[in-house]
């Protein structure tokens, strides 16, 4: 399994990146044996569709779930018809503790197969 | 001639300029053309007050894809500089309001997986207005974030005709959609305030003319307030300041009730012919 989660810098140490289009680095982790590598996001200063972008990248990657701080309208469509998973780190500040808490089950999901969320 | 109004900063007082410009242009035949290029906000109409005559849909050519013949190549969403078409798996989408319309994907298809299809993003309305002004807008959708084509298309819609003036009221800011109404003026009034945030978007919006080549001028507005440093601004520039408007209570109430600068101040009709007549003599130079 292989999971991509929004990174500030390019390790497990590094603090989670809230934008998804924007973030500065994508980690593309195995959540059970924490193999990991990073890749430079190369739509951080697109005028425009970073969102779509990235969300071309998780596609090409052939991740199974996606970590973020949250979805910009366009990405979440474009994840949705990839049918990949969007979690949402919600409090969580490093990516080794995402990580633990994606393999608890802690992580909010979102989209379609989601439950709904109250608004 | 074609004469656009723009200013940087909002609020400065182009449609104020604009309209009276018009309106004192409107006693020599044929009448000017006014084109409201602030298609995100128009509001010249409350003081020229046109009866719109002729209205058109306008917008761009979006892709649309037929999946049946789509192999999934992914070639349309590399060429699109505008991530507006994604191919994700066996699905293509497409992010209508991120095209701009230029066709690459249509083109680049091995497949002719792509056929175009009008995007509505607004719509052209055309009239008369006081004083036999020619009056044509775009207003363009609510939502629609691309305000460009619509005003490219509002400035290729109505031809001129021969020793017609034209007035382009730009829209606020520095950004594409004003780059786009004041392209192809012969001259460029910047009309500013005499404040800190009028002056740093002057610096600007002069920037623009000269990258442009087109030559410019500057009207300031609420003359009295701020401070000396946009002329000295100006003066260092070599842009000459071609009226001041002081700040003026009766002007403001005047405003406020739908009249023109020339309705409660007649005097700035001569004032107004006579730049004009200087820019047209080309005796404004920067």
């Amino acid at each position: 399994m292989k999971i991509l989660i929004t990174t500030v810098a390019p390790n497990l140490e590094s603090e989670v990146d809230p934008r998804f289009g924007r973030g500065a680095y994508f980690l593309i982790v195995d959540p059970n044996t924490l193999e990991w590598h990073a890749h430079p996001n190369p739509g951080v200063n697109a005028s425009g569709g970073a969102g779509i972008q990235a969300a071309q990248f998780v596609v090409e990657q052939k991740v199974d779930a996606v970590i973020s701080g949250d979805f910009g309208p366009n990405a979440f469509d474009a994840l949705n018809a990839a049918n990949i998973a969007m979690y949402l780190f919600g409090a969580t500040r490093t990516v080794r503790e995402a990580i633990a808490r994606f393999n608890a089950g802690e992580l909010e999901r979102v989209g379609a197969a989601a439950p709904q969320r109250r608004v | 001639m074609k004469i656009a109004i723009a200013s940087g900063k909002g609020g400065t007082g182009k449609t104020t300029i604009a309209t009276s410009l018009a309106l004192s242009l409107a006693n020599v035949t044929p009448a000017p053309l006014f084109l409201d290029c602030d298609v995100e906000a128009p509001n010249a109409h409350l003081f020229l007050r046109p009866t719109f005559e002729r209205r058109q849909k306008v917008g761009i050519l979006i892709p649309r894809v037929d999946e049946s013949k789509c192999t999934y190549c992914g070639k349309c969403a590399q060429v699109c500089q505008y991530h507006a078409i994604a191919v994700l798996g066996k699905k293509v989408l497409v992010f209508a309001q991120l095209c701009h319309g230029c066709g690459s994907c249509a083109l680049i298809c091995p497949d002719r997986a792509i056929n175009e299809v009008p995007g509505v993003m607004g719509v052209l309305e055309a009239g008369t207005a006081r004083a036999g002004i020619a009056f044509a807008r775009g207003v363009l959708n609510i939502g629609e974030p691309m305000a460009v084509p619509v005003i490219r298309q509002l400035k290729k819609w109505i031809t001129p005709a021969p020793n017609q003036s034209v007035i382009l009221d730009a829209p606020p800011g520095t950004s594409c959609p004003v780059v786009e109404s004041v392209r192809g003026a012969d001259f460029l009034l910047l009309v500013t305030e005499p404040t800190p945030f009028g002056l740093h978007d002057l610096r600007l919006a002069a920037q623009i003319a000269r990258e442009l080549k087109i030559p410019a001028g500057v009207i300031v507005n609420r003359d009295g307030t701020g401070d000396a440093r946009t002329d000295d601004f100006c003066a260092a520039e070599h842009l000459p300041i071609l009226l001041r408007v002081p700040f003026d209570r009766a002007l403001a109430e005047g405003i406020a009730r739908g009249q023109a600068l020339v309705d409660v101040r007649p005097e700035y009709g001569a004032w107004f012919r006579q730049i004009v007549a200087q820019i047209a003599n080309r005796e404004v130079v920067r």
